[in-house]
């Protein structure tokens, strides 16, 4: 038993010497971030429709949103930072998406989920919201109605390079 | 093929009511509204009616009376559907409310006021209920332009 158990490999402490591998890095600062940033997306889910059906199945596991660093939903706007609206909003909605997206703390990215966040889709009448890029703007368009997961993944990936090619000001001339 | 709750049911409710018709298996009444709220205790009291199930209207844009209002009531010992239906005009779309017959009346006659702007009197709380404060017409009439936006939150210009 303790045989299987017992390390074949010897650790050896690292040998701070010259010859020593990838003890330094160099990096500009926002694209270190921005790798960073772009794998911990938390998002929070603002599901009003049927969509929703569609966002379960790709946060499950045949598709695994949590490939991408984006699979852990925050219910607090505070602790997110991916707004996802997946669904119809209404006008009388719509100080409630307002108002969380008001809530959560920079940097943050929206995502419009299927064709009614993104323009209202079919629906032009007196209660429907014409597209949450009305009120709130946004990062990320998915259309469809709903859209397959492998279109939702693709917007993650774009939102990711989105996130990776912008400047992260974390760092001031005032610190 | 009528029941035989419905020919008792017209024999009891003609004088009032006109002649009825059977649709789709669901006797249909017409009445003035003034007829209603009595017709509608009988159904209750007498003839075992006793859940209320929607109360809408329809827009018949460009007649006179305008709105026609149309109930559903359904009977759990009969196992049968009857209908009412009454018009009311423009000028002044008022109906007696249902409230003191059925509980359930007052959401519904609230929803019916969203929408076509019918006044239920005697239902004390007739705010919006799936609309907002402020709202401005009644979306369901005919004459409501559809493209019409009532955002609650200013545009982002």
């Amino acid at each position: 038993m303790s045989a299987m158990y017992a390390r074949t490999v010897p650790i050896v402490p690292a040998a701070h010497g010259k010859d020593a591998a990838f003890e330094y890095l160099t990096t500009r600062k926002d694209e270190l971030i921005g790798w960073a940033r772009k794998f911990s997306i938390f998002p929070y889910p603002f599901v009003t429709a049927c969509c929703a059906m569609e966002f379960m199945a790709v946060s499950a596991s045949p598709y695994d949103t949590d490939r991408f660093g984006a699979a852990l939903p925050r219910f607090s706007p505070r602790q997110a930072d991916l707004l996802m609206v997946v669904g119809t909003v209404t006008h009388k909605q719509a100080p409630i998406l307002l108002k969380v997206y008001e809530q959560m703390c920079e940097p943050k990215w929206v995502m419009a989920f299927g064709v009614c966040a993104t323009s209202g889709g079919f629906y032009q009448n007196y209660a429907a919201l014409p597209g949450i890029d009305r009120i709130i703007p946004v990062d990320i368009y998915i259309p469809g109605c709903p859209p397959r997961p492998e279109m939702v993944i693709d917007g993650i990936m774009q939102l990711q390079e989105k996130i990776a090619g912008s400047r992260h000001p974390i760092i001031t001339d005032r610190f | 093929m009528a029941d035989p709750i419905f020919s008792t049911l017209q024999q009891a409710l003609v004088p009032a009511a006109g002649p009825a018709t059977l649709a789709h298996g669901i006797l249909v009444f017409m009445l003035t509204p003034a007829e209603l709220q009595p017709a509608v205790r009988r159904l209750r009291d007498e003839f075992g009616f006793d859940l209320f199930l929607d109360v809408t209207a329809v827009d018949w844009l460009g007649q006179s009376p305008r709105f026609e209002l149309v109930y559903h009531f359904y009977s759990t010992t009969h196992k049968q559907r009857v209908r009412l239906k009454a018009r009311v005009d423009e000028g002044d779309p008022t109906v007696d409310s249902l409230v003191p017959l059925y509980g359930s009346a007052a959401f519904m006659e609230r929803e019916c006021h969203d929408m076509y702007g019918i006044v239920f009197r005697g239902n004390s709380d007739l705010r919006p209920i799936l609309l907002y404060e402020g709202f401005v017409g009644h979306p369901l009439r005919k004459d409501y332009p559809k493209q019409r936006e009532q955002p609650l939150v200013p545009y982002r210009s």
